[in-house]
C-alpha cells in the first residue's frame, strides 16, 4: 500500500496556520503582515499554534517532528487526518488534499488511509486487548473473523500473544502501549501517526518500544509520522526529522544535518546533550577516497555509526579504516583521531577539568 | 404607612379572576382533548394491567424463583438470591403478598417507562450546553415541585386509576436518570473519543462502541435512583387509586392503625432493598474491567 498512486511524497503539508480562538482569517493575513505570536494573543486573544508549516515527508519512511512541550507538534499532527481543522493551508495526502473532505469522505479516510497511536493510549476500557485490536477493523465493517485473524497476527508480532483476553487495566503501560501499537497496525493504513507514542513509558521501556518500531517498520514499510519531545528518540527514529518551535520549523532534515549543522542556537544547546556517536555516521568524517591512500585492511559499510566504527578500531588495535558503499566500492578512510574528536561534545570546557585548552583537536561541525 | 406593613399585592378580584381563568382554560382543555389523550395513554394501560395480572396470577413459587433468578443473573451471588428469597417470603407470610406484587409490577413499569423516555433525552442533552440548559431547570422543577401538586392535573386529565399514576411517578422519577445518562456521556474520556475519532467512527458508532459503554457505570446509578424514587412515591400514587402496599399506608394513615401501617412500610423497604442490591451489584458486575489488577 506504501506505493499509493505513485507519488514522491507520502504527505505534504502546504502553508499551513492554525490559530486557536476565532478570527482566524484576519489574524492569518495579520501574521502573514509579520505580526507576532505575543501580539496576536495581547491585541486579539487569539493562540498562534502553528506557523507557516511546509513538510514534504516521503512515503514508506518515518518523518519525525520533535519540539517541547507547546511547540505545537501534537497540534500538527492532528491536521493530517483532520482531528483539528486547520486555519488556512493544505494537507496532502497521497495527492489528495484532507482539509477540503466532505465529513463522509473524511471518514472514510481516517477508516482506511490513517491508523493512530496516542501518548495516554486511549484504549477502550471495557474491551480485551483483542476488541481493542479489531476497533479500527470493525469499524470498517470487515467481517469478524478475518477481523479477529489479522488481530491476532499483529497481537503476536508486537509480544502480546496470550494477553488476548485480557482488560487494558491489567497491562503495564509498556503493554498497553503495545496493544495501541497493535489496534493502529490491524487497521493496515499506509500512514501511521504516533503522538507521543512512546513519551509515557519508562526509559528502557521505551528504547524496547523503539525497536519494536524500528524492526516492524523494515517490514510494513509505512509513513509514519512520530511526534517527540526527546532529540534522541527522533534521532535514533527519524529518517527525516523537523524541529518545531513555537509553531514554526526550524529546521527540517536528516539526523546528520541536525547534529552536524544544527540551524540556530537553540538547536545546537539540544544537540550537545545528544550521544554523538550513536548519531553521526562515518561519511561525515570520512576523507572521500582518493587516489592517495589505498584500501587498508579495516573496512565499514557506509552509514555506520561513529561508535561502532570506533569500536571496531579498538578491538583491530589499528588507528585507520576505509568505508565502502554497499556494492563494496571504497568510498573513504577515516582515522581513529578524526572519529574521536567528531564524537566529543563542540564547545566542552577543558579549563574547568584543569586540562589546558587543546589545539590539535578541531570541531568536525 | 399602610404600604410597608402590607405587601403590595394583586387586588382580590383580578387575583381571583386571574385564577378563575387558568382554572377554566384547563378544565376547556382537559374537555376537549381529555378523551385523546386518555387514549394515547390506553397503551401503558394495558401493559400495567397485564404485567399485574402476571405478578399476581401466577403461582407465588416460580414468581420467587423467579425473582431470585433475576438476582442471581445480575449479581452471581448466591447471597443476594437468597437475601430476595429471604425477604419475598417474610412479607408474603405477614399477608401482603398480593399488595407486594401489584407494587413491584407498578415499580418495573414505571421503571421501564423512565429509562425509555430517560436516556435518549439524557444522550441529547449530552450533545449540547444549550439544550442542557433549557432542560436542566425543568427537571429541578419536576424533582422540587411538591408531588401533590402535580397529582392535580394528572387526575383532572385523566381521572384516577393506573395510568395517572404511573404518569405522576413517572414525572418525579425520571430526573435522576436524565442527570447521570448526561453526566456520565459527558465525563468520557476526551483521550477515547478523540481515538474513536482517529479511527472514523460515526456518531452512532462512537455513541454504542464509547460514550454508552464507558457511562454505564453512572446511568447504573441513575436507574437506581430512578428506582428508589419511584418507590418513594408509592404512598402518594396510592391517594389517586394506585392499587398495591401504598393502599394499606393511607388506611392505617387515616385510622391510625400502628401495626399495619408498620408492616406495610416495612415491605416498600424489603422491595426497595432487592431492586437497590440487586441492581447495584448488577451495575458493579459492567464495571469488572476497571479494576486494576497490575499495579
Amino acid at each position: 500500500m506504501a506505493e499509493h498512486r505513485g507519488t514522491e511524497f507520502g504527505i505534504e503539508i502546504r502553508d499551513l496556520y492554525k490559530i486557536f480562538g476565532g478570527h482566524g482569517e484576519t489574524c492569518v493575513g495579520l501574521v502573514k503582515q509579520g505580526m507576532s505570536k505575543a501580539e496576536l494573543l495581547r491585541g486579539h486573544n487569539s493562540v498562534l499554534a502553528l506557523k507557516d508549516i511546509n513538510i514534504k515527508m516521503p512515503a514508506g519512511g518515518i518523518q519525525v517532528i520533535m519540539g517541547l512541550s507547546g511547540s505545537g507538534k501534537s497540534t500538527l499532527i492532528r491536521h493530517i487526518n483532520r482531528l483539528i481543522e486547520p486555519t488556512a493551508g493544505e494537507v496532502l495526502v497521497y495527492g489528495e488534499d484532507v482539509v477540503k473532505m466532505s465529513p463522509r469522505a473524511l471518514r472514510e479516510f481516517r477508516r482506511h488511509q490513517t491508523a493512530m497511536v496516542f501518548q495516554k493510549f486511549a484504549l477502550l476500557p471495557h474491551r480485551t486487548v483483542l476488541d481493542n485490536t479489531v476497533y479500527g477493523l470493525e469499524l470498517r465493517g470487515v467481517p469478524r473473523k478475518e477481523q479477529v485473524a489479522q488481530a491476532m497476527r499483529w497481537i503476536e508480532r508486537v509480544g502480546l500473544k496470550g494477553f488476548e483476553q485480557r482488560y487494558p487495566n491489567q497491562l503495564s503501560g509498556g503493554m498497553q502501549q503495545r496493544v495501541g501499537l497493535a489496534r493502529a497496525l490491524a487497521n493496515d493504513a499506509p500512514i501511521l501517526l504516533m503522538d507521543e507514542a512512546f513519551s509515557a513509558l519508562d526509559p528502557l521501556i521505551r528504547v524496547d518500544m523503539q525497536s519494536v518500531l524500528l524492526d516492524l517498520q523494515k517490514e510494513i514499510k509505512k509513513t509514519i509520522v512520530f511526534i517527540t519531545h526527546d532529540l534522541d528518540e527522533a534521532l535514533r527514529l527519524g529518517d527525516r526529522i523537523a524541529i518545531l518551535r513555537d509553531g514554526e520549523i526550524i529546521q527540517q532534515g536528516t539526523s546528520q544535518d541536525i547534529v552536524l549543522r544544527p540551524a540556530d542556537d537553540y538547536i545546537a544547546s539540544f544537540v550537545k546533550e545528544v550521544n554523538r556517536g550513536r548519531v553521526i555516521q562515518i561519511d561525515a568524517v570520512m576523507r572521500p577516497a582518493g587516489s592517495e591512500a589505498p584500501r587498508t585492511g579495516l573496512t565499514i559499510p557506509a552509514g555506520t555509526t561513529l561508535d561502532l566504527a570506533a569500536r571496531v578500531l579498538a578491538e583491530a588495535k589499528a588507528s585507520e579504516l576505509s568505508v565502502v558503499d554497499a556494492s563494496g566500492r571504497l568510498v573513504g578512510h577515516a582515522s581513529l583521531d578524526r572519529i574521536i574528536a567528531a564524537i566529543v561534545t563542540p564547545g566542552l570546557d577543558m579549563s574547568a577539568a584543569g586540562l589546558p585548552e587543546p589545539k590539535a583537536v578541531r570541531a568536525i561541525a | 404607612m399602610e404600604w410597608l406593613s402590607k405587601f403590595p399585592q394583586m387586588n382580590d378580584t383580578s387575583l381571583t379572576a386571574f385564577k378563575k381563568a387558568v382554572d377554566e382554560g384547563f378544565r376547556g382543555f382537559t374537555r376537549a382533548y381529555g378523551d385523546a389523550i386518555e387514549g394515547f395513554f390506553s397503551p401503558l394501560q394495558y401493559v400495567l394491567i397485564r404485567s399485574e395480572q402476571f405478578m399476581t396470577s401466577t403461582p407465588w413459587p416460580i414468581i420467587v424463583l423467579l425473582i431470585a433468578g433475576i438476582g442471581w443473573l445480575a449479581s452471581r451471588s448466591w447471597k443476594v438470591a437468597l437475601s430476595c428469597v429471604a425477604i419475598l417470603m417474610i412479607i408474603g407470610y405477614f399477608g401482603m403478598w398480593d399488595d407486594t406484587m401489584r407494587t413491584i409490577s407498578m415499580i418495573f413499569v414505571c421503571t421501564v417507562l423512565s429509562i425509555v423516555i430517560g436516556l435518549p433525552i439524557g444522550i441529547v442533552i449530552s450533545r449540547s450546553d444549550r439544550l442542557q440548559n433549557v432542560v436542566n431547570p425543568v427537571l429541578d422543577v419536576m424533582q422540587t415541585m411538591p408531588t401533590f401538586v402535580y397529582l392535580i392535573p394528572v387526575v383532572m386529565l385523566l381521572g384516577i386509576g393506573r395510568v395517572p399514576g404511573l404518569i405522576a411517578v413517572v414525572i418525579y422519577a425520571l430526573p435522576p436518570i436524565i442527570r447521570l445518562t448526561n453526566l456520565g456521556i459527558r465525563l468520557v474520556d476526551k483521550d477515547v473519543l478523540e481515538a474513536a475519532d482517529a479511527f472514523g467512527s460515526s456518531h452512532w458508532q462512537k455513541l454504542k462502541n464509547v460514550q454508552l459503554p464507558l457511562a454505564l457505570p453512572t446511568i447504573m446509578a441513575g436507574i437506581n435512583q430512578t428506582i428508589m424514587m419511584a418507590l418513594a412515591m408509592v404512598v402518594i400514587a396510592s391517594m389517586i387509586g394506585v392499587q398495591g402496599l401504598g393502599q394499606p399506608v393511607l388506611k392505617a394513615i387515616a385510622n391510625q392503625y400502628f401495626t399495619l401501617g408498620i408492616f406495610n412500610g416495612l415491605a416498600i423497604v424489603g422491595i426497595a432493598v432487592i431492586f437497590d442490591r440487586v441492581s447495584q451489584a448488577y451495575g458493579r458486575r459492567l464495571q469488572k474491567h476497571r479494576e486494576v489488577v497490575h499495579g
